[in-house]
């Protein structure tokens, strides 16, 4: 099924992605290009085969259930998190006013 | 004595730890050609002043008897691992300016094996392409070039700045990452060798993540036997990464060894590719004769769904992309973009739209587009049911063979801007390397030999899960047979 502008725009805002008429035609191109080109796998007889889950077998783990147990990723590391902060502000993120 | 940015890692060590100088001179030679080689773009910042640090340091250990596996050994990181108090941008706008906290596992590894930082390289903006071209900070240039040309070759992707930096001796090896082919494509294209390793070897804790059911980080750089080493330095078990192998690591330099015998080498028929460059086609019967020369026996083998990975990749890989870099919404860290008078969500879609480049933007959408409520069962499961298949071909195969031998990629570096008008055109390259990280396998680039443009072509080994070693030891059967010297003339 080919993605219209419409579409684009739809995933566009999905995605977060702020896009103008002009690139939103570009990109439904692209985005048909590349889709159409991935249709190829309805060709592959699945029957019977689950979708991949873990590439490696592995166990997933639980951590021991103690808080700052490593020093690291544990908490008190508030000046460390706001450091890169567009706008960090009285020791929290800031951001535009969302409750008027 | 041979000039010390000619000298291998292994050279490096062994001479430092025997004397023959010292660390602090080899950390000024690499520091001086870095700094003459600004016209190849390599690097995204440079910290001449840490290699140093940890040179003094390597040569301290050296005279108290502390001397650690990598003393004395300079190195770049892709720009793709956190470094503590070092920008890590992931060659993007989004992350230009962030300066992490913390210190990737891969990377703290590496420094307390005694290596020192030489600076931080250029790669595609998250990762995301086969040419460099997408780099927020321009394009690496190759410090190949075809015969009688000055055209800009691509170093290939996405670690192409740590395949030019280590083939233009700006350093003896570097990191480097692996998605759908991002340090054998590079590695390639570059004349150098370089090896993924089984997924989940070395730790994504503190690598900025793309596609985190195939990103596997490894080493680049001039010889198998550095590759060894390196890995085994980076690799181990870590609890901050949820799929970190819980292995110890094997000593993977002491077992080398270029004897084949007993060995079964697969060669599927799938990878005769359409577009396969005859020349790579030759050198592909050349490896074969050469493994056998080394006592392994060749078996012919099929992978029946290798024609479906690419399709399968660019399914996966931009869906995890799409959830991945969600994360990069201008409230935490990186750019914010923030219009006159916009709201949160006005802010969110501002902030994207001027921190990604074209491509991660093309990549995010079609992983959001395949991911969508209606569209998921028809893209994402079907692309997971044939990663499965893939899989299981591997699986198979392996029934009847060790190893499998392949080329790397289906053609010699092309040239920059060759490619850019059809992004399709450009995923192709990674035909023949995505297969192995849908499959989750060790897979490593053997640099083999010039092309008649000059260019360097490269063979690729595929392994079991876990038995990197087989890997290293069939390419160390190849490089010593090859015997691949050449190096590009220096012309920046």
């Amino acid at each position: 099924m080919a993605i219209d502008q419409a579409s684009v725009k739809k995933i566009a805002s999905l995605s977060r992605i702020a896009i103008s008429d002009e690139e939103a035609a570009a990109m439904e191109q692209e985005l048909n290009t590349i889709i159409g080109w991935v249709n190829q796998l309805t060709e592959v007889d699945v029957t019977g085969v689950e979708p991949m889950t873990a590439v490696i077998p592995n166990e997933l783990r639980l951590r021991d259930d103690v808080v700052n147990d490593d020093p690291l990723t544990g908490g008190n590391r508030r000046d460390d998190i706001l450091a890169n902060a567009p706008e960090p502000q009285h020791g929290f993120f800031g951001v535009p006013k969302v409750i008027e | 004595m041979t000039e010390l940015t000619n000298l291998t890692v292994a050279e490096l060590r062994d001479g430092h730890r025997n004397g023959d100088f010292s660390a602090v001179e080899v950390a000024e030679a690499f520091n001086a050609n870095i700094a003459a080689a600004s016209k190849l773009n390599a690097f995204i910042s440079e910290t001449p002043e840490l290699a140093l640090a940890a040179a003094k340091q390597a040569d301290a250990d050296r005279s108290a008897g502390t001397l650690k596996p990598l003393s004395g050994v300079p190195m770049g990181m892709k720009d793709l691992f956190a470094t503590k108090g070092v920008q890590t941008s992931a060659a993007s706008k989004m992350l230009e300016g962030f300066v992490p906290p913390y210190e990737s596992t891969v990377s703290q590894k590496l420094w307390d094996a005694g290596a020192g930082l030489l600076g931080k390289l250029n790669l595609d903006q998250f990762a995301m392409g086969s040419s460099n071209e997408t780099s927020y900070f321009g394009n690496v240039i190759s410090p190949w070039r075809r015969e009688g040309s000055d055209a800009g070759i691509t170093p290939g992707g996405s670690s192409g700045g740590s395949g030019a930096a280590v083939a233009a001796r700006l350093c003896p090896a570097a990191t480097g990452t692996d998605t759908g082919g991002s340090i054998r494509q590079p590695a390639a294209f570059n004349g150098i060798a370089g090896i993924k390793p089984t997924y989940g070897r070395c730790s994504r804790w503190g690598v900025v993540a793309f596609a985190s059911s195939l990103d596997q980080a490894g080493p680049m750089a001039r010889s198998v036997k550095d590759c060894a080493i390196l890995l085994e330095n980076m690799a181990g078990f870590d609890p901050k990464d949820a799929t970190s192998l819980n292995l110890p690591v094997p000593n993977w330099e002491a077992a080398l060894s270029s004897d084949l015998k007993g060995k079964r080498v697969g060669i599927p028929k799938e990878y005769r590719v359409e577009g396969l460059d005859p020349a790579i086609d030759a050198l592909w019967e050349q490896g074969m004769a050469m493994l056998q020369d080394a006592g392994a026996e060749l078996v012919n083998i099929s992978l029946p769904h290798t024609k479906y990975a690419l399709a399968a990749y660019y399914i996966i890989a931009p869906a995890e992309a799409s959830s991945n870099l969600a994360r990069y919404d201008g409230v935490r860290y990186g750019l914010r973009d923030l219009p006159d008078g916009a709201g949160l969500q006005d802010m969110y879609a501002a902030t994207r739209a001027a921190g990604f480049g074209p491509e991660v933007k093309r990549r995010i959408m079609i992983g959001t587009y395949v991911l969508s409520a209606g569209f998921y069962d028809a893209y994402f499961t079907q692309a997971q049911k044939v990663r499965t298949l893939i899989a299981q071909d591997f699986a198979k195969a392996f029934e009847q063979c060790d190893l499998i031998l392949t080329p790397t990629t289906p053609s010699s570096a092309f040239a920059l801007g060759e490619m850019q008008a059809d992004p399709l055109e450009m995923y192709l390259n990674d035909a023949l390397a995505v297969p192995a990280s849908l499959a989750g396998l060790p897979a490593m680039a053997v640099p083999a030999a010039l092309d008649q443009k000059g260019l360097p072509l490269s063979l690729q080994i595929i392994g079991k899960a876990f038995d990197e070693q087989a890997v290293l030891n069939a390419g160390l059967a190849l490089e010593q047979r090859l015997g691949f010297h050449a190096q590009p003339a220096k012309w920046w």
